[in-house]
């Protein structure tokens, strides 16, 4: 690791998840919006991986299988979901999926 | 290192629910028309499997290299969730054939979500909650979503599932920074060591990305904007079930972390008082405007959320054991609500209004006679179970100098009896003419008839548990004092 510090890594992995929360708030297409969220998973694995290595401690590397394990499950449900919707409504556009308001 | 089946004895409730789930998983595969038989062995599996949660309540220790803490705590709240699944999965039937998703699929899934809310009671380290978390959410995805023909099922899934990765993503932010500032996600080790960890400011950030994860799932005010729109979109069990099972699945690991350590946290007490106060006022408050009842019962569940984030802001003994107490009768008034509705309500999401329920009282009395227990006891109204949990809560929150926090809880109880109560007026005090699913269907059928007395017997079982936790709170309480 010589030149890159643990706090580079974990800027990184701040910036990537900054990226993701702001995707998910902005964008409007569902599809986009659930890769935003994979975006912001796989950047607090950056950070797991980073700590685990910084620590010498194996921990935060099983936890980042387990995150890969399920965010691959997610995928499956996330993707079923969406296609389930655009069956009936021919849209992904997260505006006009609005029948319930308060 | 110890032998691994004494292990698996050890928390006999997870490895049970386990084998269940996946004998039901190879019904499912294997046969034809399993729906029937899929029912079957999971209220069998179920019933078992809260014996023997109640069985290794006196059990303590660790399993598992730590991952997970043996009876106790755990114990009770697996039990919690195995009464939720067990009434949600017996009031299902009626409703799925009703609605004709009568799928096996439905009882694995409600398994596999139990399982999930286990492992999140039983958790002694943080990958275990993320993973039951996940375990559990990732199911109640798809029951959401399990009307897929219905747009309204479709879209309710879909908000769900998309609020629910986003918050996902900061509970596991959450973990990775705690995990950086300890060196380990063994949830005992932090709390002992929190004097000298909580010098990093990683720890704090990481605690406070975690607390907005389980407030989403909690559904505390800011955080509650998906329950409305979720609750009213799924099945109407299901509904129920998310309500009451993930909810005290979400409480569980919540106490878990933030109970012991932070005792003498100050600003931590603040933040979540802010939230009770928040979930308590604007789920009661605009409860009041919907017409809609399930919507109803969606704010007024962010309020019960709000009641029992008073007793971790308390932060004393007694506010721990009162959120047990009050999630345990609140599992029971809330599964019940919802099993009337899903009852009475028709295809196209009819008789879901108040006006619909008008004249119910002369109808069918003995099923409104058991929702104004269900209603009352949502209110907080004395002879039921509700108001013993309320009041515990706020004696906690009193004894805590959280007098302001108390005041407030029970001025939006009162708020929440005009709600509340005005079902019941309509029901005894309003003509009305509810079109009853038996009279169009298949009345005729005497297995629909069976059925049907299965669902009133668990209603009336849930109606006689308010009661009898109402009058004599002290048989649970006793349990949840000698926990620890």
């Amino acid at each position: 690791m010589t030149g890159i510090a643990l706090h580079h890594y974990l800027a990184l992995s701040a910036i990537l998840f900054t990226i993701g929360v702001v995707g998910v708030l902005t964008r409007r297409n569902a599809i986009i919006v659930f890769m935003c969220v994979e975006l912001m998973l796989n950047s607090v694995n950056l950070s797991l991986v980073a700590f685990s290595a910084y620590l010498g401690n194996p921990t935060g590397q099983i936890l980042v299988f387990f995150v890969m394990t399920v965010a691959a499950a997610e995928a499956a449900v996330g993707l079923a979901i969406i296609i389930a919707l655009f069956r009936n409504k021919q849209t992904v556009n997260i505006d006009e999926i609005n029948i319930m308001k308060w | 290192m110890s032998i691994v089946p004494a292990e698996l004895v050890a928390i006999a409730p997870i490895t049970l629910l386990t084998a269940l789930s996946l004998i039901v998983l190879v019904i499912e595969a294997l046969m034809k028309q399993s729906e029937g038989v899929s029912y079957a062995v999971s209220v069998v599996g179920l019933v078992i499997c809260l014996l023997i949660s109640l069985g290794t309540i006196d059990l303590t220790g660790t399993a598992f290299n730590q991952m997970l803490t043996v009876g106790g705590y755990g114990s009770l709240f697996s039990s919690l969730f195995v009464i939720a699944a067990l009434l949600t999965v017996i009031l299902s039937r009626d409703y799925l054939q009703k609605e004709h998703i009568n799928f096996g699929e439905f009882y694995l899934l409600i398994l596999f979500s139990t399982l999930g809310m286990m492992l999140m009671a039983y958790a002694a380290d943080l990958i275990i909650i993320f993973l039951g978390l996940e375990l559990m959410s990732i199911c109640l995805y798809v029951l959401a979503g399990f009307m897929r023909k219905r747009l309204l099922s479709n879209e309710s899934a879909l908000k769900y599932f998309l609020l629910g990765a986003f918050a996902t993503g900061f509970l596991l932010y959450g973990i990775a920074l705690i995990y950086g500032s300890s060196g380990t996600t063994n949830i005992s080790y932090i709390v002992q060591n929190f004097s000298t960890l909580s010098s990093s400011s990683w720890l704090w950030m990481g605690l406070g990305l975690l607390l907005v994860g389980f407030a989403f799932k909690v559904g505390a005010v800011p955080f509650h904007m998906w329950i409305p729109d979720v609750y009213q979109g799924s099945p109407t069990t299901v509904s129920g079930f998310m309500s009451t099972g993930a909810k005290a699945a979400a409480f569980a690991a919540f106490v878990l972390v933030f109970a012991h350590p932070f005792e003498n946290a100050e600003k931590l007490k603040t933040v979540l008082s802010l939230l009770a106060a928040a979930s308590m006022i604007l789920g009661n408050i605009v409860a009041i405007a919907q017409s809609n009842l399930k919507r109803m019962l969606a704010y007024s569940s962010v309020a019960h959320a709000g009641y029992m984030l008073i007793g971790l802001a308390a932060a004393n003994e007694m506010g721990w054991n009162g959120i047990l107490f009050y999630l345990i009768s609140y599992t029971f008034m809330n599964i019940g609500a919802f099993g009337i509705l899903s009852l009475l309500e028709r295809e196209e999401e009819k008789n879901l209004t108040y006006d619909d329920y008008a004249g119910l009282g002369s109808k069918r009395p003995f099923l409104a006679a058991l929702m104004s227990i269900f209603m009352l006891s949502l209110a907080g109204i004395p002879p039921f179970a509700g108001f013993f949990a309320k009041y515990y809560i706020f004696v906690a929150a009193i004894n805590a100098n959280l007098t302001w926090l108390a005041i407030i809880g029970v001025l939006t109880s009162v708020v929440s009896v005009y709600y509340y109560l005005r079902l019941v007026v309509m029901m005894y005090f309003q003509e009305g003419e509810m079109v009853l699913v038996e009279a169009t269907s298949k009345a005729s059928s005497p297995k629909f008839f069976e059925l049907r007395r299965a669902s009133m017997a668990v209603l009336t079982i849930s109606a006689f548990a308010l009661i009898e936790l109402g009058i004599y709170p002290s048989t649970i309480l006793t349990i949840i004092n000698n926990l620890r």
